[in-house]
């Protein structure tokens, strides 16, 4: 745990000391709060001190975002060689994968602390509803989990950066939409568990409020999965 | 610690990078890794460092065999084309790897100072890694091999790209770390071998084809000795005939820069005896006569091309 936290704060410090955390954060902020507060069915078209649009909006932003920080997380170790270096130090491979995880998913606590404004500005406002809106940031951060494990698979895959954020948005489309809408269009037991398996299926009522152990195992499930193969596809080296 | 490599193979999709190769490497040594490009060094160093584990063999380091686990903090490692994290500086590089050797928290800033006065990255310590030139990066790589003082360096092409002078320094600095470890360098600048290591490996496709000093390859690489002459007081078409006609002597041509006689004999001594008589008996004036020692260019060229 040690070594992954080594690993982990490295790529924090990393992140900002290039300016990809301060253009993502902004990139963040900005698109989330422009339609949180100043365009479209935003929180004074619907007239309930709930930070519900925020959360619909949050989960559109953190789609590129996600891949945006992941993308070079395996890529580039592969490119320049690094990843020799750290594999041959006293780090093993999932200690690495564990660091890079916390990392992404760190950067993405922290996009989603700055939002916490939002929260104070509306509860100001009027009688927000405490319960949904930790659900909604619980749910967030569980979907950027498993996005976050996803990315870092197709990071692994690749020693392309731009392949890899390809990637990763494929793979987000395939469980933000393909999925669902397929399932949706079938019957029996094929359509339920393509519904089952797609992200918004379970995100959704989170956002609303409820809090599910299933939905919390299937995002867990998901990262799991995702990180459990980027170490497969890391310890299959030449 | 004595590094004891035993049938090491490993092959990618059938082709065989490394074939059933065994050697040893005792503490104190360094040990020159030679062989041409794809020859299988640097398969066998991520080997030895287990980035890549073999398909079969073994690796005894201190009569241990090595798992992943249990190496890790013996070996320094210097990967090919040194590869750096170039958005970090020098000290928070150093600091990393350290803290990824588990080096203890109040020892970690004493040994990033140690490697900063070794390597002579002092002026340069607080720059990052990306504006250094090559032979401080060359140097950077050097110090996260040696941070964690291992028992065990394995370098890979430590000097490449390195003008003389610098190259020079480095290898003094591999000189002065070897005497206390075991250490395994691979480069293609064969005087290096000879000016650094203690023994010298030549490996070719994937097997070893030479393992000695220089000295005893040398004397392995026996045959043809070669005598450089200048006689003058005759055309040198009517010398070459004499000579050629001389017992003992293979072969007479030009030197490569075309102003001496090379001689090819099978014993040098004995024909020089006689070139001499020669020379006394037709009147001829010897100018110049010189063995030439096998180069290790000859002997790396005999024995990796066939």
């Amino acid at each position: 745990m040690r070594e992954s936290w080594i690993i982990a704060r490295k790529e924090l410090s990393s992140f900002f000391d290039s300016l990809v955390a301060y253009i993502l954060l902004i990139a963040f902020l900005g698109f989330s709060g422009f339609f949180t507060w100043l365009w479209g069915s935003d929180v004074f078209y619907h007239k309930q001190a709930s930070l519900s649009t925020f959360f619909n909006v949050a989960l559109w932003s953190l789609f590129f975002f996600i891949p945006a920080i992941t993308m070079r997380q395996f890529a580039e170790e592969k490119k320049s060689g690094t990843i020799e270096l750290l594999l041959t130090k006293r780090l093993t491979d999932r200690q690495l994968v564990i660091g890079k995880y916390l990392a992404c998913l760190l950067l993405v606590a922290i996009a989603l602390a700055f939002t916490l404004p939002y929260y104070v500005s509306i509860a100001r406002l009027g009688n927000i509803d405490h319960g949904s809106t930790i659900t909604g940031y619980l749910g967030l951060l569980l979907m950027s989990s498993a996005y976050v494990s996803i990315g870092l698979l197709a990071s692994s895959l690749t020693s392309n950066q731009i392949v890899a954020f390809l990637l990763a948005l494929l793979a987000g489309v395939v469980f933000q939409f393909i999925l669902g809408s397929v399932g949706s269009g079938q019957t029996g037991w094929v359509g339920s568990l393509l519904t089952d398996l797609s992200i918004p299926h379970h995100y959704d009522s989170m956002s609303r409020g409820v809090i599910d152990t299933k939905d919390v195992l299937y995002f867990l499930a998901l990262t799991f999965l995702g990180l459990m193969l980027t170490e497969v596809v890391i310890s299959k080296r030449k | 610690m004595d590094i004891l490599i035993e049938g090491l193979s490993k092959a990618y999709d059938n082709q065989k990078a490394v074939d059933n190769i065994s050697f040893e490497v005792h503490t104190g040594e360094i040990v020159g890794f030679l062989g041409p490009n794809g020859a299988g060094k640097t398969t066998t160093m991520k080997m030895i460092t287990q980035f890549i584990s073999p398909d079969t063999g073994r690796i005894t380091i201190g009569g241990k065999v090595i798992t992943k686990e249990n190496i890790r903090g013996s070996i320094g490692y210097l990967p090919e084309n040194n590869p750096l994290y170039e958005d970090m500086p020098v000290m928070d590089y150093l600091s990393f790897c350290g803290q990824l050797q588990g080096i203890k928290k109040n020892q970690i800033d004493q040994r990033i100072r140690e490697m900063i006065v070794m390597c002579g990255l002092d002026e340069e310590k607080h720059k990052k890694i990306g504006e250094l030139s090559k032979g401080y990066r060359q140097r950077v790589g050097l110090a996260q091999a040696m941070i964690h003082d291992p028992a065990i360096l394995i370098l890979d092409e430590p000097t490449t790209g390195l003008d003389p002078n610098q190259r020079v320094e480095i290898r003094e600095l591999i000189k002065r770390l070897g005497m206390h470890k075991s250490v395994i360098l691979s480069t293609h600048i064969l005087p290096e071998v000879e000016a650094t290591c203690d023994r010298i490996l030549i490996i070719n496709k994937g097997h070893i084809v030479a393992n000695g000093t220089a000295e005893s390859l040398r004397s392995q690489a026996t045959g043809k000795s070669i005598l450089l002459v200048d006689i003058e007081g005759a055309p040198r078409t009517v010398i070459e005939k004499e000579l050629r006609l001389m017992p003992g002597i293979t072969g007479v041509g030009l030197s490569p820069d075309h102003r001496l006689l090379e001689i090819e004999c099978t014993d040098s001594q004995q024909t020089a005896r006689s070139v001499y008589k020669m020379c006394v008996s037709k009147d001829w004036m010897l100018l110049q006569m010189s063995p030439v020692e096998t180069r290790l260019e000859d002997i790396f060229r005999n024995v990796t091309l066939n």
